[in-house]
């Protein structure tokens, strides 16, 4: 009846349980708060229904930020248990424990962090970017998200509930396969991310449409602003590598479920072809992150150099040759296993190649800045931190492309080192970067510097104090995914272990900015909607823009296309002049000829389906097949329900619009 | 937007190139293996199944087709690509481990005969 | 009316678009076919499993139903409510007709001993030819609420976009169905 599952599920080691009862504690904390101040309606009628992209991109960043407080206490628990399992010493880890700890954390970071993050800032920016109102699909876009948050819940459900795997975040066989793995952790692994992968093709998709389809008159393709074109090239490679990861995991799947026999050691299978085809997907995926995160630095640069961006066109060049060239690298992921040299020598040198694109991109950074007029406040701060950091960590990148190098350094930690620094240096940075500088378009006041730049520093410090003794590490010998730690690696991982402190305290201060700003921000806001006098449409809506984003479609001119319209009517820009230009963003003018505008109307639809989704995904991991079908046809027909809804749109009258711009 | 002249030309060809292969299956065994080969029956399905890939895009799909800009085949062009890449490099990547990691049987196997590489070649 | 032009336009080609990403799915099941085509274990090889006739007349009915959904799309859009509909009708039947031959053949398999859990091959083998048929057995469902609604409401533009995408949903099969053919059952002949 309720197949696998039983009371055993849910008795765990003394560990184990501290985090089960944080994690429903926290729930029924979130429930309490919510029922206490009546706000169940509220969340409903303007969040769980909502399909307007700003809201949507905000529940992303905050789903991020929830699913970065587990995926960082695993890291600071492998970092206490380095610390202390030093000279037979066995720490309080057990290698069991620590292999679903660092299992989670990698999953958790890669697709419950970095992924949702980077979809958040897409969500709020790349429509306002580009002059429209909402992405191409806007119902498919709730949909999306949900899906997300429920590959998530099964993450964080595998806590509560059974185990999670413990096969490191890419699962490779035979270690995932049901004869060396046959509890639920590598189930609800499979299924926590089907179901979130297919969130995110769709996603690729949408914005794929939105940006090919939906830009403003006059918007050219070398019009579009560098964070739209890296939006663009990293929904490519959605779109293309993400049915990759799906086929491998379904096959894997089918293996545990059904005995086939894709990747198992026995009658046939090939353990080498699966990973083979999860790094196919995993290259395009990495730049699927960096993508965006380059982007928002090409943004920020010139706003705070003052000056405008250093080639364009070789950018856009840079950015489709990194997109083409990602999928043609992916075999130095397993240089060591197996292949001959012939082989080994093409990806390793593409994977020097790859380099060079973003080389060009760096340079444009800095020819940017060359002559400018720095404004140091913390965007700025942010993309110094990227530029230093993230050159070091991709140099590593460069010296492990050599095969014969890779041969020392494969899963060593330095190469743990090397892609903590390209992910935090490069994406996460980025990230923070453009949530700091997008802030208060999207909420309306500014953050508060001074707390800002303390976060940076702590993160910036604490990041090379966590990691750059790891590359040290690596080149000594020190192996990867080991709980315990040989005693001449142990003053180092020490130094590893304070730095890992400084990021916590990092952590503490970003939550602290956003507290103080949030007590702060009748002080800080922004009436203009042009906070930092940036250079891109965004910038032309009011903080935070009205949910029709534009009450006239803007007609752009030219690439900074709100540059453009600002120097076109005044020198300095002054409020007036601004309002001004926003009020005259079309052909007719004055603030009396507004029109009708029909918007989508929200729906529950989404998160239905993505719930109905959850219970096929929980069924699956617990062989509950009742489940497990309900919820699928349940998903399904509710799908075809709204595929075949008429009556999904709303008008929002002239007169409408003409009050809430004059508010 | 086709008419019933163009599907009717696609399902026309699309059948002649569906018979045609086990035609040539039929061939090379009536002539006994002469004509045509083995090797030449594997290039003969490759040509027939990528020409009714082009009869069916051009006929069913009316790709190319469509007014500029041409989102269709831009995105057709890439998916090929990938597939291209994806398909022909897992098979010369599996290929070349599978090659690599077999057992040596043979006592007398050198790799640098094996790899046609001399580096002690000045040495001699 | 000009907007829902521009909406179909964005539907269809996220629909297409989606259908590349099909393509890069099944170019993994392909290239997972064909690394695993010889691992048979001591079962049944590729050359065992094909019957020309059968897997020939399956070709045909797939074709067949190719050609018949594109009428349905030109009477669709021609107004032609009735002819739709036939033809809608027709591609189904001859769609079920090929899933039906199609799940016949796997239960033969299976019921000999040849079922996916016998060797990688095999497993290989259900994966790609069982997913190619499960999008059919999709579109297949597809197509018949599909008729429902157009039986119900008529030719509305609702309609005829979701035919158009229908459409190009049931064209893209056979073309992968053109690539299980030749390189799984034609090479498999030889």
């Amino acid at each position: 009846m309720l197949g696998k599952l039983t009371l055993d599920a849910f008795i765990h080691g003394p560990i184990e349980t501290g985090a089960q009862v944080i994690v429903v504690l926290a729930a029924l904390g979130i429930i309490g708060l919510l029922t206490y101040f009546k706000l169940w309606k509220w969340l409903y009628k303007n969040w769980l229904t909502t399909v307007d992209h700003k809201k949507i991109g905000i529940m992303y960043i905050i789903l991020a930020a929830v699913m970065l407080a587990r995926g960082a206490m695993d890291a600071f628990m492998m970092r206490a248990q380095q610390a202390i399992a030093v000279g037979g010493n066995p720490g309080y880890l057990d290698p069991a424990h620590y292999s679903q700890i660092f299992t989670a954390h990698g999953v958790i970071m890669i697709f419950f962090v970095a992924m949702p993050f980077m979809f958040g800032l897409l969500n709020l920016m790349v429509p306002l970017q580009i002059g429209t109102r909402d992405v191409a699909f806007p119902f498919l876009n709730s949909m999306s998200f949900w899906l997300t948050v429920v590959g998530a819940m099964l993450i964080n459900a595998s806590l509560v509930i059974g185990e999670f795997a413990g096969t490191g975040w890419l699962a490779y066989p035979p270690l995932s396969e049901l004869q060396f793995s046959p509890g639920v952790g590598v189930d609800y692994y499979i299924w926590a991310l089907q179901i979130a992968g297919v969130g995110t093709l769709v996603s690729g998709i949408n914005f794929l449409v939105t940006i090919l389809k939906m830009r403003a008159p006059g918007m050219k393709l070398m019009y579009i602003p560098i964070f739209t074109w890296t939006a663009l090239a990293s929904m490519v490679l959605v779109i293309f590598a993400f049915p990759i990861l799906t086929v491998t995991l379904g096959l894997l799947g089918l293996d545990r479920i059904f005995g086939m026999h894709f990747f198992t050691t026995d009658l046939g299978g090939s353990a080498m072809m699966y990973i083979n085809l999860i790094w196919a997907w995993g290259h395009p995926e990495v730049y699927i992150l960096m993508l965006p995160a380059f982007g928002i630095f090409s943004e920020i640069v010139p706003v705070f150099a003052q000056k405008r961006l250093f080639g364009y066109v070789s950018m856009v060049v840079a950015t489709a040759l990194i997109m083409v060239f990602s999928f043609v690298v992916w075999v130095h992921h397993f240089f060591t296993m197996g292949a001959g040299a012939n082989v080994n020598a093409f990806f390793g040198i593409m994977t020097m190649v790859i380099a060079i694109p973003t080389g060009v991109k760096v340079f444009n950074w800095l020819f940017t800045m060359f002559r400018g007029r720095i404004i140091f406040k913390t965007p700025m701060l942010w993309f110094m931190g990227f530029i230093t950091t993230f050159v070091l960590g991709g140099m590593t990148g460069v010296l492990m492309s050599v095969p014969g190098i890779d041969f020392q350094l494969h899963n060593s930690l330095f190469l743990v080192a090397h892609f903590h620094n390209m992910i935090i240096g490069g994406v996460l940075f980025g990230f923070f970067a453009g949530l700091v500088y997008w802030f208060p378009k999207i909420f309306g006041y500014t953050l508060n510097e001074k707390v800002g730049k303390w976060a940076f520093w702590c993160w910036l410090v604490g990041f090379l104090l966590a990691f750059i003794p790891l590359y040290a590490l690596g080149l000594m010998g020190a192996t990867r995914r080991v709980n315990v730690v040989e005693p001449q690696f142990h003053p180092l991982f020490i130094v590893a272990a304070i730095g890992a402190c400084v990021i916590a305290v990092a952590v503490f201060l970003q939550v602290l900015q956003v507290v103080v700003s949030f007590v702060q921000r009748k002080k800080n806001l922004d009436t203009t909607g042009d906070p930092w006098n940036g250079r891109t449409l965004e910038w032309a809506t009011s903080s935070p823009p009205p949910m029709y984003n534009f009450a006239h479609i803007p007609q752009v001119m030219g690439r900074d296309a709100f540059w453009l319209m600002k120097n076109s009517s005044a020198a300095i820009p002054t409020e007036g002049a601004l309002r001004a230009a926003r009020l005259s963003l079309t052909p007719s003018l004055g603030h009396s000829s507004f029109t009708d505008i029909h918007l989508p109307k929200n729906t529950p639809m989404g998160l239905i389906i993505a719930v109905c989704a959850g219970l096929f995904g929980f069924g699956m991991v617990w062989h509950i097949w009742w489940l497990a079908l309900l919820g699928a046809v349940a998903s399904i027909l509710f799908v075809f329900i709204r595929a075949f809804d008429e009556d999904i749109e709303y008008t929002l009258t002239a007169s409408e619009v003409a009050k809430i711009e004059h508010a | 937007m086709g008419n019933l002249r163009t599907y009717t030309i696609g399902f026309i060809l699309s059948l002649l190139l569906t018979l045609a292969a086990p035609g040539f299956i039929w061939l090379h065994g009536y002539l006994h293996h002469a004509f045509p080969t083995h090797a030449m029956l594997g290039a003969l399905f490759v040509v027939l199944a990528l020409l009714q890939l082009f009869v069916q895009l051009v006929f069913f799909l009316h790709l190319g087709k469509e007014a500029s800009p041409r989102w269709n085949l831009l995105a057709f062009s890439f998916a090929a690509i990938v597939v291209v890449i994806v398909v022909g490099g897992t098979l010369w990547i599996m290929y070349d481990l599978d090659h690599n990691m077999q057992m040596q049987m043979n006592q007398e196997y050198n790799v640098f005969e094996e790899e046609n590489i001399f580096p002690n070649a000045s040495l001699n | 009316m000009h907007e829902t032009k521009i909406t179909e336009d964005r539907v269809t080609f996220g629909f297409w678009v989606y259908l590349m990403s099909d393509c890069v799915l099944f170019a993994g099941l392909f290239a997972t076919f064909a690394v695993l085509r010889g691992a048979t274990f001591g079962g049944p090889a590729i050359d065992d499993l094909v019957n020309m006739p059968f897997v020939l007349t399956e070709t045909i009915l797939l074709l067949t139903s190719s050609f018949t959904v594109g009428l349905a799309l030109l009477a669709g859009s021609a107004g032609k409510k009735k002819l739709t509909l036939l033809a809608l009708a027709t591609t189904l039947v001859l769609g079920l007709a090929f899933l039906g031959m199609e799940l016949s053949e796997f239960y033969t398999l299976i019921a000999e001993g040849s079922g996916p859990a016998r060797s990688a091959f095999l497993s290989s083998f259900f994966a790609l030819v069982g997913t190619h048929g499960f999008h059919i057995l999709a579109g297949s469902v597809w197509m018949l609420v599909l008729m429902g609604y157009i039986a119900a409401k008529g030719l509305t533009e609702g309609n005829i976009r979701k035919l158009v995408c229908l459409s190009l949903f049931w064209h893209f099969l056979d073309i992968i169905w053109i690539f299980i053919f030749t390189f799984v059952y034609m090479f498999g002949a030889i």
